[in-house]
């Protein structure tokens, strides 16, 4: 769809009738879940750019100290990653047909995910050990809110992963699956750059 | 202007629309409380909203009373007064406008209006509903903790919101705050819905630029919002943990009661950022839909197309978008830099380019129209009317050394009431006339009607307009009581006291708008299908009020824009969105063959 080119027609002519009539309704081909996994994961980019906003803001203050960054930080992230990729396999799979593969695909992800969120709790106990938590440091305030943040939302993401793995586990087929597989997958690769741009950001911070 | 011809399309999708799989609801619960079906959640919606609404408007004549009498109302004191204030603002705005715009008139009116059946997400709808009441709940429940409701003020401003000597700055504004987070998850929830519902699930043939007015102020507002509600959030969040867990993010060092606390460093002016950058967008997220709905009442109630109808579409856009770059005009006395405020008074003045042609538009389509004064085309008018007022005034604040004197007097208060609390209830109103009849199947009492409309319009005025001038002689707003400022006239005292008669007076009309509403469900006049002879597709189902799936076994097949009245060469002064070319010609031969 091109919207600007949609919003100046004049659909009171005779002539853009005689198109518009044969308009079928929709904006996009692709199906509406997928729109509307699109514009949520705008709202989730536009929340996460705003906390990165403030956090910038805040951290041209006087008492702006660093974020440390423990080893954890790291193996969490490649955690993360072979969640995403573990998806990706899925999705695969799930376009080839073999659904024994998407649920292999699907439980390893989500095992990984898990373990993922456990590795950041895991973190914040131990900056907490090494004495870090306090939370008049307004860099660590901050990092543990974007990673609270970040995990609720996979946390969320797991509610939909859930249902699709019990959808597997139901009987349905890989053909029956593939949609929410790939919107799964979609999610989990969202995050995945969501945290790594995070991170990224708190490393150079 | 940007002239398009039209040029051959290059493809042209599938000639039906796919069907979609309703949910058919098998219980009672599930058809009437639980319910997926988005007219059943508007109503649930709406009412919510009228029924916390209404604690607004009871809180508005507490204050008024505190102010005009001042002597007389000893359980009044400043800490309820300032709780009064903040519960009503942020009662008004968002609990009552915005959910009653998006979340009434959007899932009632979206897929009515855009020919499909329901929300492309039902179940999702359903659930929105349920976190706003939720949000309404845990809102009101902060007047019976210890400590009360916050008495912040709507804006909420740290650090002075969550230390000991504001009123509720205990559980009271945690409450607030964790309110308007689930208010933001449910309103995201609903507003994918309308976004989504709109792009992709219009009938055949509807295209983007034969939608309804209505449907381009919803869905951009909609839009606004899931990009502005996000700054809410965030700073609702870091305002939670800063009362919780004492971070710093915006409490700066701060010694109270000669007790140094533990923050320092936050920043107060980062909070004000977040908050006007949603704050500002808050304000079209109100008049967006009242923009298109108010355009839409003119030209039905007018029998005229609606004037300039692409440009109205771009103005909604074009204000839409530069909603986002006006926030700041809300700081200029938090000491921002003076270019910074240059910049933002140059964007505001700007944001009333579009504005104001909407108005000449709204205006031009009532020149030579054959005006029907029904109470709908009452209501629009007199919005017409007091948006341009409270829209004047809006660009005497817009400008920095206008808004400096003016800044936090009375005289702000009437501004706003004006532009965003009176006149988009007008629409409401004019828009609960409208589509009454659709909804019910019956007519609301005109006399009653006619009471409302005059009542609320005048006594608005006498509410407002002294208010501008109690701002100008400089009575700030905010204050239990002025007592002796040698500044302040004695006059000052008198018009408080009349303005506080007028707003009960204007209170009361309410009470009769909502007995008429109560009383015509059951017992208005049984209304004609299509009283106002209207051509958009909400009038045009096969049952009124429309039953489940909204329209028959066919979805209607859309052949032009809603705006086809007084055609010439047609009998009837209206043509519908889904009659047949063929059809309304055949009309027309007919006639000349008699």
């Amino acid at each position: 769809m091109n919207f600007f080119r949609e919003i100046s027609s004049k659909p009171w002519l005779e002539s853009q009738s005689a198109i518009d009539d044969t308009h079928h309704g929709g904006a996009f081909t692709l199906p509406s879940v997928t729109i509307g996994l699109r514009v949520f994961l705008g709202v989730v980019t536009v929340l996460f750019s705003l906390s990165v906003v403030a956090y910038s803001d805040r951290m041209t203050l006087a008492d702006w100290r660093p974020v440390p960054e423990p080893t954890l930080m790291w193996l969490n992230i490649v955690v993360l990653f072979a969640s995403s990729v573990a998806m990706q396999w899925s999705v695969i799979s799930a376009r080839r047909g073999r659904t024994a593969n998407v649920e292999i695909g699907m439980l390893v992800g989500g095992a990984l995910a898990l373990a993922f969120l456990a590795g950041q709790l895991l973190m914040v106990r131990q900056m907490d050990a090494l004495g870090y938590f306090t939370p008049t440091n307004p860099a660590l305030a901050f990092l543990y809110m974007l990673s609270a943040m970040h995990g609720v939302h996979l946390l969320g993401g797991l509610v939909a992963w859930g249902r699709t793995v019990m959808r597997i586990w139901g009987g349905h087929e890989a053909h029956q699956v593939r949609m929410s597989v790939e919107l799964c997958a979609f999610y989990w690769h969202f995050l995945l750059v969501v945290w790594l741009l995070l991170f990224v950001w708190f490393s150079i911070t | 202007m940007v002239d398009v011809t039209p040029e051959k399309v290059e493809y042209v999708g599938p000639a039906e629309v796919p069907e979609v799989d309703l949910y058919h609801a098998k219980t009672w619960w599930t058809k009437y409380v639980f319910s997926q079906d988005a007219k059943v959640i508007a109503i649930q919606y709406s009412g919510t909203a009228v029924a916390v609404g209404l604690v607004g408007l009871v809180l508005s004549w507490l204050m008024r009373l505190q102010l005009g009498f001042p002597e007389f109302f000893s359980f009044i004191s400043p800490d309820l007064y300032l709780q009064f204030v903040t519960m009503h603002g942020m009662i008004m705005v968002i609990y009552l406008l915005t959910a009653l715009f998006l979340g009434g008139f959007g899932n009632y009116l979206i897929p009515l209006m855009v020919g499909a059946r329901d929300m492309v997400f039902p179940f999702v709808n359903m659930v929105s509903y349920w976190v706003y009441l939720l949000a309404v709940l845990v809102l009101l429940s902060s007047f019976f903790v210890p400590g009360g409701p916050t008495g912040a003020g709507w804006t909420l401003y740290p650090p002075q919101a969550i230390l000991s000597g504001t009123p509720g700055s205990g559980a009271g504004i945690i409450l607030m705050l964790v309110s308007l987070a689930l208010f933001i998850v449910g309103f995201t929830m609903g507003g994918l819905n309308y976004v989504v519902t709109v792009l992709q699930a219009r009938t055949r043939g509807m295209t983007l630029m034969r939608m309804p007015l209505t449907v381009w102020g919803i869905f951009t507002a909609t839009v606004l919002a899931l990009l502005a509600f996000p700054a809410l959030f965030v700073s609702a969040i870091m305002m939670t943990l800063d009362s919780v867990l004492g971070t710093s993010f915006f409490m700066p060092a701060i010694v109270e009661f000669g007790e140094q606390l533990q923050y320092g460093g936050g920043s107060p002016v980062l909070f004000q950022h977040l908050f006007w950058f949603f704050g500002h967008p808050e304000v079209y997220i109100v008049a967006l839909p009242a923009f298109g709905i108010v355009s839409d009442l003119l030209s039905v109630h007018a029998r005229r197309n609606i004037f300039g109808y692409r440009m109205m579409v771009w103005a909604i856009v074009g204000i839409g978008a530069l909603s986002f770059f006006v926030w700041a005009h809300h700081m200029y006395v938090s000491g921002m830099n003076p270019y910074f405020g240059f910049f933002f008074a140059t964007t505001t003045l700007i944001i009333a380019v579009p504005t104001a042609l909407k108005v000449y538009n709204w205006v031009l389509t009532l020149w030579r129209g054959d005006i029907h004064l029904t109470l709908p085309m009452l209501f629009a008018i007199a919005f017409i009317i007091t948006f341009v007022n409270g829209g004047i005034t809006g660009l005497f604040l817009g400008n920095v050394v206008v808004d400096v004197p003016l800044s936090d007097t009375m005289f702000v208060v009437a501004h706003f009431h004006m532009v965003m609390g009176v006149a988009p209830i007008l629409v409401v109103f004019g828009a609960v006339y409208h589509w009454f009849p659709l909804m019910t199947g019956r007519m609301l009492n005109q006399a009653m009607g006619q009471f409302h409309f005059w009542v609320t319009f005048l006594g608005a005025y006498l509410i407002y307009f002294p208010m501008h001038y109690l701002g100008f002689v400089g009575v700030p707003r905010r204050y239990w009581e002025i007592g002796e400022t040698n500044f302040i006239p004695d006059s000052a005292e008198s018009l408080n006291a009349f303005i506080t008669v007028a707003a009960l007076v204007v209170g009361f009309a309410q009470v009769v708008f909502i007995y008429n509403i109560l009383t015509s469900i059951f017992r208005g006049k049984v209304s004609e299908r299509n009283p106002w002879k209207a051509t958009s597709l909400e009038w045009q189902t096969t049952t009124v009020p429309p039953g489940h799936g909204n329209f028959g076994d066919e979805l209607p097949v859309v052949y032009r824009w809603a705006y086809s009245y007084s055609v010439p060469g047609t009998v009837d002064d209206y043509t519908p969105q889904n009659v047949h070319p063929d059809d309304v010609v055949k009309i027309a031969a007919e006639q000349g063959g008699d």
